[in-house]
């Protein structure tokens, strides 16, 4: 009966510097965009995602990719207009110390992935997913080698700690932590070691992610996991975190196959790229994208509530009524909110269907499950403004 | 009363004809937190192997195979407003349905406690 993680840990996958202290605190390990990561510790995924909500969490999350990409001509703003010929977003606006949201489109208006990017005042320095942070490297050589050289950080860990109580475990490591604000991000020292931090995340919470060099990173996870306000969290809660915060996951929710418009992504696509901007398009599939951001999209990523208990997980049929045999649409994320006690999803609906509060079905075991149109995310968050 | 096991990490306590079926503690501890429990219909004729019930964890679903074949003649009700009941007594309170055995030869393929054990071990 046991449907088992879908890759055991195996030797080939790779490890990161966090590894060793996994197993040591019996993490039960899995494969994961190529990596032996911890699924879960021994508290569970529920006590995890309920723990980071209310005290602290700390996420290896050292399998995301970390590129800098410093400008030819030493001049910050044109490594910044170089990387908007691959996002729709306004990064030259994008003041020192301060990151943002970001995503590679394609061609056709798709994503291949999305980033989070901040300038760090002589270069930006970006985080990608992990299963995507080749081509993600590939993608940029073959674009930004005029304006920029491209070095991915190899040797370094990323570690998040998120919740409430992040602020003041960090703020005992380091001087410069209490005074960010949400999306601040640059170099600061913790514990003694040269790190970047940003105050965000991927939990809904209030938190930081810490880059730090991979020889140092057991040592400041276990000063952190020193403090009782923390406990290790396994990418279990941490899906279940991400997804309560309505936050995408990239191959599942987006894709090549969604558009930003059609993500409903459009609120992290400035004026300034936008028909009528300073910098309108110039990114790659910006016709379609613009035109969808003027006229909208024919289908678009909703977050969905259900009426019973029953999770409804990724793949899911979705039915415009309890009866109808053609499906409306698809479930692209979900399971069960442990903050919300209840099941949450997230899907594409058409937009004509798509409104807030309208009760679509979800086929399961043969069953119509109803779900209702609910705003994201599920779980207010609790971001330092 | 005897209570066998099987491979897929069932328990069945089997009184007279009737088997109480549920799912062990290494398969509870193995599965996590369990949310939802969908159990069989009442009155509905299981065949050996197929799917009789659902546990989920926050996680995953995993489908609770018949270990034998024969009729649900009641469900544990507790299970749907007490999913969490799977963590802490998978082998007691946590029983999923009983069914009436229509063939005890398939009891046969079953494994003793001390089988199991060295099973999981």
């Amino acid at each position: 009966m046991l449907a088992t993680d879908a890759q055991t840990s195996q030797s080939s996958l790779k490890r990161t510097p966090l590894h060793a202290l996994h197993v040591a605190r019996g993490g039960r390990m899995v494969g994961f965009a190529g990596y032996d990561m911890p699924v879960q510790y021994a508290t569970g995924v529920l006590k995890e995602h309920l723990h980071t909500r209310i005290s602290a969490g700390l996420f290896d999350v050292s399998h995301m990719g970390q590129i800098v990409l410093r400008p030819k001509s030493a001049k910050i703003e044109d490594a910044s207009l170089a990387l908007e010929r691959l996002v729709p977003q306004d990064i030259l606006a994008l003041a020192p110390g301060r990151q943002r949201y970001a995503q590679f489109t394609g061609e056709s208006g798709g994503l291949l992935d999305d980033l989070m990017v901040a300038n760090f005042g002589d270069h930006l320095f970006v985080v990608v997913n992990a299963a995507c942070k080749v081509q993600d490297e590939a993608h940029l050589r073959a674009n930004l080698s005029d304006a920029c050289i491209i070095e991915p950080l190899a040797d370094r860990a990323l570690i998040a700690l998120q919740g409430p109580r992040a602020e003041a475990v960090l703020a005992k490591l380091s001087d410069d932590i209490a005074s960010m604000r949400f999306m601040d991000a640059g170099p600061r020292r913790v514990g003694g070691i040269d790190c970047f931090v940003s105050r965000s995340g991927y939990t809904g919470e209030d938190g930081f992610e810490i880059s730090v060099p991979s020889d140092a990173a057991e040592n400041l996870a276990g000063a952190l996991l020193a403090d009782s306000a923390v406990l290790p969290i396994g990418l279990g809660a941490r899906d279940s975190l991400r997804l309560e915060a309505g936050l995408c996951l990239y191959g599942h929710d987006i894709d090549t196959s969604t558009t930003p418009v059609e993500a409903a992504l459009e609120w992290s696509i400035q004026k300034s790229r936008r028909k009528g901007g300073a910098r309108a398009g110039g990114f790659f599939g910006a016709e379609v994208i613009l035109s969808e951001l003027e006229q909208g999209a024919a289908r678009r990523r909703v977050g969905l509530k259900a009426a019973g208990r029953a999770p409804v997980r990724e793949g899911a049929p979705l039915f415009a009524d309890a009866a109808s045999s053609e499906p409306i649409g698809k479930v692209t994320s979900g399971g069960f909110g442990p903050s919300l006690n209840a099941p949450v999803a997230m899907g594409y609906l058409p937009s004509a269907q798509a409104a807030q509060a309208t009760q679509v079905f979800a086929e399961v075991r043969g069953q119509r499950l109803p779900l209702r149109i609910s705003p994201m995310p599920f779980v207010q968050n609790t971001y330092k403004r | 009363m005897t209570t066998l096991y099987t491979a897929d990490h069932e328990w069945l306590r089997i009184e007279g004809d009737v088997a109480t079926i549920g799912v062990t503690d290494y398969a509870q501890s193995q599965l996590g937190d369990v949310v939802f429990v969908e159990l069989p219909k009442v009155g509905r004729a299981l065949k050996k192997a197929e799917a009789a019930a659902v546990v989920e964890s926050v996680k995953a679903a995993s489908d609770v195979y018949a270990p034998i074949s024969g009729e649900v003649t009641e469900v544990n009700e507790a299970l749907a407003s007490e999913p969490a009941l799977v963590n802490s007594d998978a082998a007691g309170k946590a029983w999923f349905f009983k069914v009436k055995i229509a063939d005890k030869s398939e009891l046969g393929g079953l494994m003793d406690e001390a089988a199991y054990q060295k099973h999981i071990a």
